[in-house]
């Protein structure tokens, strides 16, 4: 057990190193950080100033060495926008996103996790047929385009929801749908093949065969089993939300990391787009660390694979 | 002229009887169809498109299509805010789609096909490598990235190509070493060992060819993520640059005309990203069932 989590850890380290070089390389090899650093319109003096600051003249490594440094400390740099420190400003933003995301997960479980059981239990009949093509247009559909169009309707047209900002539930609406949407999809297809293989399964069977009503076999037999998968998926799913939420947000400017990136973008403000990435990746690569030593505490057949 | 009519319909007859046992096989007719007419649509752009795409009469700004009260026969679909044409600007942009799309999985598959096969035959400190370093790419969600590297280089359709198979190869990596540990194993590959072919040899004569229906499959389903990533990047303007008519930057320009109610400056532009997706989506999970059994519980 105590290897494992080691050697997990490992990797999770090795990955994050990785990330880390991958994205101070990036800088460096397609052109000069000085000017990307800069605030746009500085003098010359102060992109030598900064060259001369960030070491640029010394070789790679250490340049590295000194990045990392810096970012075990928590400074992402300073915006150009804001004038605040990075790593401040992206954990303002991140309630926010955290917020919505969880919205858009309670949605996505509530529409993906009955429609999935459905589908198992009406295999191959009419619902089922349903399921697939609601299934494969939430998986074709941009969350943002679904997010265009529902300003159009409720917004526009109908007037009942408003098209953009944050403070009110009424808010947090369209945004947690728009988001929730593929993901609701995805929960769905992993519900109903999680299902259809749980109900196969013996135990199911001998439930069957004792005589349990068939409703009470999925409700109380099937469904448990079925929602450990879905759930793991979920848990991994949340994290994932917070960072690709990015167009959601930004089509109905409510305030996340998503939309803290786009100003980035727009304001040509790239410590704030550097951060993000890489704080990002980091939780990502943390959660998949925490699922995989949970999944190993709770099946010892991983533990003692190789 | 009986016999004439005779003939021509029991043609008709046996036409639509073959396409009937085709669609009773699972084959996606209509997907292939879409994406055929897309793609004809794409290569014909300069026959096709009525107005140039990129410039406007600001005079006929927000135009609304021609059935609408107020639309025009010279606008089918209407004109966007510099008052171009929304038609023109749809078949444009499904060339920007289309070459962007393919280049990119193109790119992304030849890439990490051969990654996956480096890594999955030659093993050793070089499977390490590959795989730590498709790991670390692996956590990073791709739209995250693809937009920090293109904040880095600029927009431009070639830099998007570069950036988007930059993003996916690790998707193939992954697969395709998998199915390289197992084909390793088979006779034919110790066969040639025996005969004493070289590594490269091996690789490029034995393995590949076993591989590419995968990386076929993987790249039909990789199509749609490719195209929903590219016009995300375009919405959020790091993608393809303004005056070209991408499909994500005609959504992008549609947000203008958004609290107005002008409709089809959103609806068109994603309907035509839905229709290709879908159609990509559809073809490419038909294609993974007929020719990859290996593939189906992917």
């Amino acid at each position: 057990m105590k290897t494992y989590i080691l050697r997990r850890l490992g990797y999770s380290l090795i990955s994050l190193v990785l990330l880390s070089v991958t994205i101070f390389l990036f800088v460096r090899v397609t052109g000069d950080p000085a000017v990307l650093l800069v605030e746009p319109g500085a003098s010359k003096a102060d992109v030598d100033a900064l060259r001369a600051q960030l070491g640029l003249d010394r070789p790679l490594w250490e340049q590295y060495v000194a990045f990392v440094r810096s970012l075990l400390r928590g400074d992402f740099g300073q915006s150009f926008y804001y004038r605040t420190p990075v790593f401040d400003l992206y954990l303002s933003r991140l309630p926010n996103s955290l917020l919505l995301a969880a919205c858009a997960m309670a949605f996505s479980l509530l529409v993906g996790i009955p429609t999935g059981i459905l589908a198992a239990v009406r295999v191959n009949r009419w619902w089922d047929s349903v399921g697939k093509i609601f299934a494969l247009l939430g998986l074709s559909m941009p969350a943002f385009w679904v997010g265009l169009v529902m300003i159009l309707f409720f917004s526009v047209y109908l007037g009942w929801l408003p098209s953009s900002g944050s403070g009110t539930a009424a808010h947090l609406v369209m945004p947690a749908v728009a988001l929730g949407w593929y993901f609701a999809a995805a929960h769905m297809r992993l519900t109903r093949s999680s299902m259809l293989e749980v109900l196969g399964s013996e135990y199911v069977k001998l439930a069957r065969l004792k005589g349990l009503p068939e409703a009470l076999v999925i409700a109380k037999h099937a469904f448990k089993n079925a929602l450990i998968p879905v759930l793991t998926l979920a848990g991994i799913n949340l994290v994932i939300m917070v960072n690709v939420a990015v167009v959601v947000e930004t089509v109905f400017a409510w305030p996340g990391i998503g939309r803290l990136l786009y100003e980035g973008i727009t304001f040509r403000d790239f410590p704030v787009v550097q951060a993000t990435v890489l704080l990002g990746g980091a939780m990502i690569v943390a959660v998949n660390l925490v699922v995989d030593v949970l999944y190993a505490v709770i099946d010892p057949r991983i533990r003692y694979g190789r | 002229m009986a016999v004439r009519a005779e003939t021509s319909r029991a043609a008709g007859l046996t036409l639509a009887w073959r396409f009937a046992a085709l669609r009773a096989n699972g084959f996606p007719l209509i997907p292939i169809t879409i994406l055929a007419v897309l793609a004809l649509v794409a290569v014909f752009a300069e026959a096709l498109a009525p107005h140039d795409p990129e410039v406007g009469v600001l005079g006929e700004r927000f135009k609304p299509p021609a059935w609408q009260a107020g639309g025009s026969e010279r606008y089918l679909l209407g004109t966007d805010h510099l008052g171009r044409d929304v038609l023109s600007r749809l078949i444009y942009g499904a060339r920007v789609s289309m070459v962007v799309g393919l280049a990119a999985v193109a790119f992304a598959g030849t890439l990490g096909t051969a990654l996956g096969i480096l890594s999955g035959y030659l093993g050793g400190w070089v499977d390490q490598v590959i795989m730590r370093v498709t790991d670390a790419w692996l956590a990073l969600p791709g739209l995250t990235f693809a937009i920090f590297l293109a904040a880095v280089v600029g927009p431009s359709a070639m830099n998007i190509v570069i950036i988007l198979g930059a993003v996916y190869w690790t998707r193939y990596a992954r697969v395709i070493r998998g199915e390289v540990l197992s084909l390793k194993e088979r006779d034919f590959v110790r066969l040639a060992i025996v005969a004493n072919c070289s590594k490269w040899t091996i690789m490029r004569r034995h393995i590949l060819p076993n591989v590419a229906n995968s990386a076929v499959v993987l790249g039909t389903l990789m199509l749609g993520v490719v195209i929903v990533t590219e016009a995300s990047l375009s919405f959020l303007g790091v993608g393809v640059p303004p005056p070209q008519p991408a499909w994500g930057l005609m959504l992008a320009d549609g947000k203008k005309g958004l609290m107005a109610g002008y409709w089809w400056l959103t609806v068109l532009p994603g309907s035509c990203i839905m229709l290709m997706v879908l159609s990509a989506n559809l073809l490419g999970d038909w294609l993974r069932v007929k020719l990859d059994p290996q593939l189906r519980q992917l």
